[in-house]
């Protein structure tokens, strides 16, 4: 028997493993998915918890239901890799060998890396919404908030979701003004980018959505510590910006078992070949979703569009053939902007986010860089949309490839 | 695509207004650039820094994070914001030649 090693059982992992069940011949090959916890949660909701929209019950599910028959979860964190040797280490001892190896551990938030940052005040007043505890106690904190500065900072990038950060401003504007209190807070972004988002058009019409919900920003603010005393961030260049209520993404990273194992970069991210998904200088290891290095958005439409290339490759791989399918960094993100709208950004490692509209057969199409009310529906209908169909490894009517249809250059 | 006139050269730019040819660059060609930037000169440490970037960026087709350039320039955090005041990255890499680094999205 050969032997398929998977290393997370999140969104790459789950997926991959549907794909890989139905793919591979179950006679010739076993499947195995290592991941430390036994819930799996649909982490693009975490957003919408702070604001009481869902609650954190609603957002988790047992992770072993929604990995195919035949398939061994192993609980267990995971120690080192040994390439060498073809062999993982789990936590507990225990060695896999395998045959071939994907790496789907993702990326989790790591405060400690910021001075000032993980202390008493944490849970206080000073939040995360990137973990079920952070999204929790924030939700529990603005129930009772009388106002003041609620700052969201962006302490380095790459992180999980980039317009996540803006979609919590612009949902706070919305819950502020419903409670009626709009006026009593002020909202501000810290961030690290010259602007509200990456790339020119969609950094133009974010950031003029920023300006007319009445929300501020200082840009180009490389985060050097946070001062709980005196309740403000410290810039490397001495610029401060207070706050009374401190709503942080912390630093990104992979999963340290990744520096253990000598195969990352400064931020535990995998080296990673970003068009055929193979582990660089590794052999037989591919790497799907956020614990790669690839220079395309963090996010589970990446880790969707990403999958069908992988299973390609996979199987041309080990049939002892070259990888031919080619990823093209395609990200597709739904972006809440309050009052019951949203608007939808569609892009790859070439073409940047532009205006227009994203055709969907029955559904769409969906407007481009512009709020409407469907995108709202798009961005609630899709949790069901990832648990039945996405997890499963069903097809869904959009493309791998960026497409430019419907798009209108800047 | 805009170009720019640089000591004496005529550069094309890429979309974020950086050359889009690093083979174009020359230690004249930075200094014009760290003067648009809004640097007074260029000292041993600047180029420490730019010699570093290249280098990475010719290895591995990208340049470094402000995180590696801690790591490994031997030029601390506090410091590179003093070199390139705002975005070290982004600043050190417009001046050395390079693209924007991809770690940004």
């Amino acid at each position: 028997m050969r032997h398929m090693l998977i290393l997370g059982g999140g969104t790459g992992g789950t997926m991959m493993a549907n794909k890989l069940a139905h793919a591979l011949d179950l006679n010739t090959w076993r499947l195995t998915v290592v991941d430390a916890t036994g819930e799996h949660y649909y982490q693009p909701g975490f957003l919408l918890v702070p604001f009481g929209a869902y609650r954190m019950r609603d957002l988790v599910r047992p992770r072993q239901q929604y990995l195919p028959q035949g398939v061994r979860l192993i609980r267990s964190s995971i120690e080192h890799l040994n390439a060498d040797i073809k062999t993982v280490v789990l936590a507990s001892g225990e060695q896999l060998r395998y045959d071939c190896l994907l790496i789907a551990t993702g990326a989790g938030i790591h405060p400690e890396q910021t001075e000032g940052l993980l202390d008493d005040e944490w849970g206080q007043n000073k939040f995360d919404f990137y973990t079920p505890t952070g999204a929790e106690r924030l939700a529990q904190f603005l129930k009772g908030w009388q106002g003041g500065r609620l700052v969201v900072s962006i302490t380095e990038m790459p992180i999980k979701c980039p317009v996540a950060p803006l979609e919590f401003l612009f949902l706070a504007d919305a819950y502020f003004t419903e409670r009626g209190m709009r006026g009593k807070v002020d909202l501000h972004l810290a961030t690290p980018l010259s602007g509200a988002f990456t790339r020119p058009t969609s950094n133009r019409i974010l950031g003029d959505m920023l300006r007319d919900k009445g929300i501020s920003v200082t840009p180009d603010f490389g985060l050097a510590r946070v001062d709980s005393r005196e309740k403000k961030l410290v810039a490397w260049d001495d610029t401060e910006v207070p706050y009374d209520l401190l709503v942080s993404v912390p630093t990104n990273m992979g999963d340290p078992w990744i520096a253990r194992s000598g195969i990352g970069n400064e931020l535990n991210f995998v080296l990673t070949n970003k068009e055929t998904l193979l582990a660089e200088g590794l052999e037989d290891v591919f790497v799907i979703g956020d614990a790669s290095n690839l220079p395309a958005s963090k996010a589970g439409s990446v880790v969707h569009f990403q999958s069908e290339i992988l299973l390609a490759n996979i199987l041309e791989h080990i049939e002892g053939r070259p990888p031919r399918a080619r990823f093209d960094g395609h990200a597709n993100c739904f972006i809440e902007s309050g009052f019951g709208k949203g608007m939808l950004i569609d892009f790859n490692y070439e073409t940047e986010p532009l205006p227009g509209t994203f055709p969907l057969p029955g559904l769409g199409p969906f407007a481009l860089l512009r709020e409407s009310p469907l995108n709202h529906y798009g961005k609630l209908m899709f949790r069901w949309v990832y648990w039945n169909l996405l997890l499963r490894g069903v097809e869904l009517p959009i493309a791998n490839e960026m497409l430019m249809a419907g798009k209108v250059a800047a | 695509m805009e170009t720019i006139c640089l000591a004496g050269k005529t550069l094309t730019l890429d979309n974020d207004g950086n050359l889009a040819n690093c083979n174009d660059w020359n230690e004249a060609i930075a200094c014009e650039l760290a003067t648009q930037e809004g640097l007074d000169e260029l000292t041993p440490q600047h180029w420490a820094v730019i010699t570093y970037m290249r280098a990475v960026f010719h290895k591995e087709g990208d340049a470094p994070s402000i995180r590696r350039l801690t790591r490994e320039s031997g030029v601390d955090t506090k410091t590179l914001y003093k070199l390139f005041p705002k975005g070290p990255a982004k600043k050190a890499a417009r001046i050395a030649g390079l693209p924007k680094p991809k770690g940004c999205i």
